[in-house]
């Protein structure tokens, strides 16, 4: 049953962004960033967890996720260190992500030229 | 001599003496495959970057047009031409290897025909005996600056058109025979309010439409008078809606009559939406097959009207309206 209501929810936000960048006329940065803070707002209020447990990979894949974890770490280290805490949680979860996203983009730069 | 409210006719009639065309490897392999003088298979040109790779084409095809005419290069007097890369400067890099006097020129995709009509309007007031004109555009080079990153790979609606890599350049001069640019069309900056960079075809099309009409008024003649009327590059979209808009002023056309180099360029299979577009779409087009269709006499009499969107990558970060223009020009056999 995970596996047809990650397909579902997946599938959805999907639908989502494309229908913003198809209806909306909204560029894919604006698309990004809009599901990203969408995300975030959607765990500022208890949703975002619910809904992972609900649907699995097919809430943690798309980018709302993103905006999830940024939240999810700054509200983890704001109830250990308070509102410093704020500060130096936001890339507690996703520090891996991010260090891997800067580190392999410096070395495809290096080695790579991109195509037309 | 002006004629009507916005149309020049030449009577001295600067004729074509040569032309020259380089393309990209998509265009090669097009419906108009083996109308070119040179593709390159490498979208870099051999250069470091597609900016560069852009001026070589340029350079290539003024090379071409040179050699295929009997006049030396010193016997030409200016250089007009222009492109959509930041400020010109693939144009002016190839105007100062060519070094002739230079006119750059800003029109987006209608600067062909703009080039074409000053030049004629310069040869025809004797301000010069050989005049070389012409455009180049890359799709790297565009992309990257109109629209995103070349290696983001966004989506693109059908809408969307693909920037012609290539150049087409021409020599006009005074000469008693041949074939001769008889009238131009200034246009007029046209703007309905569109907004989206993926749909120029729409936004071009109210000036397509303004500057034929025109031409027609001025010259008191009727669509069928030409051949062909060939637009620059309106694309599938834009193409279709210049034929509605033109029917409400009572234009028509028969079939085939009517041609827009965007639409015509590519085979389906390639998979360009709804066609191409760009500074050297007309061109490319126009001086690589038209001409030669008009000098085995299978046309007599055309109609060329490229067609240009004039925003710029901050106004659309603006949220301005898409500006557009089109100037026509007409070549007859004399």
């Amino acid at each position: 049953m995970l596996f047809f209501w990650a397909f579902i929810v997946g599938g959805l936000i999907c639908v989502i962004g494309q229908l913003m960048m198809d209806v909306g006329k909204l560029t894919p940065a604006h698309t990004l960033t809009t599901l990203v803070i969408v995300g975030a707002l959607l765990d500022g209020f208890g949703l975002y967890e619910p809904l992972i447990d609900f649907a699995g990979a097919g809430a943690t894949v798309p980018i709302t996720s993103f905006g999830n974890s940024l939240v999810h770490g700054a509200l983890l280290e704001a109830e250990k260190h308070g509102i410093i805490g704020v500060i130096t949680g936001i890339f507690e979860v996703t520090s891996a992500g991010i260090s891997a996203a800067i580190i392999f983009g410096v070395f495809a730069a290096i080695f790579f030229k991109p195509k037309q | 001599m002006i004629t009507g409210k916005s149309t020049w006719t030449f009577s001295s009639y600067p004729v074509i003496v040569s032309s020259g065309v380089v393309v990209g490897k998509e265009e090669a392999i097009s419906n108009l495959n083996g109308h070119f003088d040179e593709s390159f298979e490498d979208m870099f040109v051999d250069e470091d970057s597609y900016e560069r790779a852009q001026e070589v084409l340029l350079t290539k095809a003024i090379d071409y047009t040179i050699k295929k005419s009997p006049v030396k290069k010193k016997d030409i007097q200016f250089f007009i031409s222009g492109d959509l890369i930041n400020q010109i400067t693939p144009t002016t890099f190839a105007a100062k290897k060519l070094n002739i006097p230079y006119f750059g020129l800003y029109s987006a995709c209608a600067t062909s025909t703009e080039g074409l009509a000053l030049a004629a309007m310069m040869l025809e007031q004797n301000g010069a005996n050989y005049i070389l004109t012409g455009t180049a555009s890359h799709y790297a080079a565009t992309e990257r600056q109109f629209r995103f990153p070349n290696e983001y790979g966004g989506q693109i609606p059908p809408t969307a058109q693909r920037t012609v890599t290539g150049a087409g350049t021409i020599l006009l001069g005074k000469e008693k025979q041949g074939l001769a640019i008889t009238s131009a069309t200034i246009g007029k900056v046209m703007d309905y309010e569109m907004t989206d960079p993926f749909n120029m075809g729409a936004a071009m099309a109210p000036a397509a439409v303004d500057t034929i009409r025109q031409h027609l008024q001025d010259r008191q003649i009727d669509a069928n008078y030409y051949d062909k009327i060939v637009t620059g590059d309106l694309g599938a979209v834009g193409r279709a809606l210049t034929e509605d808009l033109l029917k409400k002023h009572h234009i028509t056309f028969q079939s085939n009559q009517f041609i827009d180099c965007g639409d015509f360029l590519y085979k389906k299979e390639q998979n360009m939406q709804a066609g191409g577009s760009g500074a050297a779409c007309s061109s490319v087009v126009t001086y690589g097959y038209f001409l030669e269709q008009m000098k085995v006499n299978k046309i007599n009499k055309l109609l060329f009207v490229a067609t240009g969107a004039l925003h710029s990558p901050l106004t659309v970060q603006q949220k301005r309206t898409i500006p557009s223009i089109a100037h026509a020009v007409s070549i007859e056999r004399k």
